[in-house]
């Protein structure tokens, strides 16, 4: 029911790391849908794969050790994974932006964030000197920094946490691009601060129309950014719905399991144990047979322990990856 | 009645900074500046803030792992602020603290079982046979295989490690136990597990839990009693549901809008806070909080504002509750 246009569609993706102790399949069924200026929310444990997805994406998955081995990113109907390393260049500093959890190791430290903001927006346009400061001061304003000129000439170390990540997204942002992977860009941060940068992203993706992949273990985050959610267990992703659906009427076990063990900020204290998920996420040397999640998981069958489930759209615009979903 | 355990009054670390050729102090780190609380008999008090708040620090002082700057440490009615270590010895066996990273804090070339008896050998208790047994009972009341005792850390997942961590703080049978930052580093599944083992066992054995931690949703779940932290200093403090439902302190009121909350129907008011923490070294005159205050007035620059109760144990230091 959705007739905005298709902006990236992830097809059955897979990449795996070879390494000494053996094959980690990192990504091994990833589909994703996003739409032209909509924001997704990818969500999942550590290690569940959300970074080699946004990095297969943009194609730095470091090889060896690791490969992308099958499916298909089309990204404005072109499959990426055909594209030279030359085009993929030219998409990464235009069309794809992305900004990551600890903005110090992606900032040059010897460098100011001016330099380096202006090195950004010349690399994708032909502006002079002069020009170009004038865009970077005027990016430095745009992400909320105060007294941009001033600022123009500090070093990346003379800046909060929270005043790098906006330089981050500032240096994102420059080449206006479709698409705007952001890694756990807030996880680091204190929780204003947090705050105050999902409120930037929020006023900039209204702004400037571009669509958004926010990456997270944080269900709250994405319950407050995102349209559109994808649950990720295990290198797969198991269930996928409007942010509304997936609050209201999860049906992957995961996902139900999931929103009834955190404890709810606006719920007062009972002495009641919290419904926890038993058991602990599989080691990516050890994938369980059939069902990733069957170990944990209260609905098991004999069924799920042998075969795989496939990702089913169960009602229109819902997807579920599950022998036995839950009943909405 | 409730007892009170253990009591601070105008607690104060200071950090020195040494510079210029003789190494002289030349500023300070004001980590706790002046704090005051108390934490009842088996419950849970937790301390929020964003972070070098000066929460850890409070934590570690509280306990004398760190020497006052000044101020006074009242445990259990007695003043324990100028105790000796050797003073302190038979002390440190109720209080003990658990930390944030269960990597880090776990000699990786010890046994699990060595780990956790550790305590019981260095305060010299009970015998070999004893404190093997305790370990195993230890080990199985925190939902670890007893049989595990031989395997190293690595071995052990972050949530495992946690347990062992619990077990460790606990083999002594402390009255006492601060809990730095306890699930923070831990996946979100494995999360609801620790917080449940840590209610239990407190129900259980009538723990009294100092409980430092940044996520909200898990103190309003975990906490009898809150206290809020900015810049080194306490300012507001209330029961859970209090604090929650009637915050009163501007810088309260906006970290408790600041908090996403897992539901995309509700849409809360949101008080964004202008600017960056100041540092500790030099916190702002007067009011700490005044330089982000939505509400700053003249006076908040002058004068610090005073501890005041506002209703039974809910204290509040700000200017706008004592101005007609
Ligand atoms: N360079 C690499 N070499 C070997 N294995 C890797 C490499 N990068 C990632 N992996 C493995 O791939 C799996 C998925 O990792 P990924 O970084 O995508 O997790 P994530 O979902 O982003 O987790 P987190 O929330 O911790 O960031 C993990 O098992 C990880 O150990
Ligand atoms: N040993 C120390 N020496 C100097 N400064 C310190 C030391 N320990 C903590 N601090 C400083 O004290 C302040 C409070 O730190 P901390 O108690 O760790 O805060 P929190 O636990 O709330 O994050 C921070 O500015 C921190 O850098
Ligand atoms: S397929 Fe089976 S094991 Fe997997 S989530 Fe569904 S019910 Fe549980
Ligand atoms: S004392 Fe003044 S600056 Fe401080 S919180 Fe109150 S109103 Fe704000
Ligand atoms: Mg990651
Ligand atoms: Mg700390």
């Amino acid at each position: 029911m959705d007739n905005r246009e298709v902006l990236v569609d992830i097809k059955n993706l897979r990449t795996f790391f070879y390494t000494e102790d053996g094959v980690v399949p990192a990504v091994d069924g990833i589909d994703l849908t996003i739409h032209r200026g909509e924001v997704v929310g990818l969500v999942g444990e550590s290690g569940c794969g959300k970074s080699v997805t946004a990095l297969s994406i943009i194609r730095l998955i470091p090889n060896p050790p690791g490969k992308i081995i099958g499916g298909e990113i089309f990204f404005h109907g072109e499959d990426l994974l055909k594209k030279n390393e030359e085009d993929m260049r030219v998409i990464r500093g235009d069309k794809i932006s992305m900004i990551f959890q600890e903005p110090m190791t992606s900032l040059n430290p010897v460098y100011t964030i001016g330099d380096q903001i202006s090195e950004a927006i010349t690399l994708h346009q032909k502006i002079d000197a002069a020009e170009a400061k004038k865009r970077t001061i005027e990016m430095i304003r745009l992400v909320g920094i105060p007294e941009p000129e001033r600022r123009f000439s500090q070093y990346p170390h003379e800046m909060s946490g929270g005043m790098r990540q906006r330089v981050m997204i500032a240096m994102a942002l420059s080449s206006n691009p479709d698409l705007l992977i952001s890694d756990e860009a807030t996880t680091a941060l204190d929780v204003t601060i947090q705050a105050q940068i999902l409120d930037l992203m929020r006023g900039l993706q209204k702004k400037l129309g571009m669509a958004i992949l926010i990456i997270t273990h944080n269900l709250a985050v994405v319950a407050e950014m995102a349209e559109t959610i994808a649950i990720a267990y295990a290198g797969k992703i198991v269930e996928n719905a409007s942010a509304k659906e997936i609050f209201k009427s999860p049906r992957h076990p995961y996902t139900y399991g999931l929103l009834q063990s955190i404890p709810k900020f606006t719920e007062k204290k009972t002495n009641e144990p919290l419904p926890a998920i038993e058991g602990m996420v599989p080691s990516p040397y050890h994938m369980p047979k059939g069902c990733r999640f069957n170990p944990r998981c209260p609905f098991a069958t004999e069924k799920c322990r042998e075969e795989e489930p496939e990702i089913l759209e169960l009602t229109p615009g819902h997807l579920v990856r599950c022998f036995h979903p839950i009943e909405s | 009645m409730a007892t009170r355990l253990v009591e601070v009054q105008k607690l104060k670390k200071w950090f020195p900074i040494k510079g210029g050729v003789f190494s002289t102090t030349v500023a300070s780190v004001k980590a706790v500046d002046e704090v005051s609380f108390f934490i009842n008999q088996g419950e849970t008090l937790s301390l929020v803030g964003e972070s070098g708040s000066g929460k850890t620090t409070a934590g570690r002082t509280l306990l004398k792992l760190l020497q006052p700057t000044s101020g006074k440490i009242i445990y259990k009615g007695k003043d324990i602020t100028k105790l000796t270590p050797n003073q302190m010895r038979p002390l440190r066996r109720n209080m003990q603290i658990m930390f944030q990273d269960p990597y880090g804090s776990l000699n990786p070339r010890m046994p699990v079982g060595d780990i956790i008896q550790e305590p019981l050998d260095v305060h010299g208790i009970g015998t070999r046979k004893e404190r093997k047994q305790a370990v195993a009972t230890m080990m199985e009341t925190v939902g670890l295989r007893s049989e595990y005792e031989k395997r190293y850390p690595h071995e052990f997942s972050g949530g495992q490690r946690q347990r062992i961590g619990v077990a460790r703080a606990l083999i002594i049978n402390p009255e006492l136990l601060v809990l730095d930052e306890p699930i923070s580093a831990l996946d979100v599944s494995i999360q609801s597990q620790i917080i449940n083992l840590l209610q239990e066992l407190q129900q259980r054995l009538n723990l009294t839990y100092l409980f430092i931690a940044h996520d909200l949703a898990v103190v309003r779940h975990m906490s009898d009693r809150v206290a809020v932290m900015y810049l080194g200093k306490i300012v507001e403090t209330a029961e859970n549901d209090e604090l929650f439902d009637h915050p009163l302190h501007p810088y309260t009121q906006a970290l408790l809008s600041a908090v996403p909350v897992p539901d995309p129907e509700v849409k809360r008011e949101r008080i964004i806070l202008q600017g960056d923490i100041p540092s500790p070294v030099n916190p702002p005159s007067g009011c700490h909080f005044r330089t982000r205050c939505p509400y700053a007035m003249p006076i908040c620059k002058e004068q610090e504002p005073l501890v005041i109760e506002v209703a039974p144990g809910h204290t509040v230091a700000c200017h706008l509750l004592t101005k007609k």
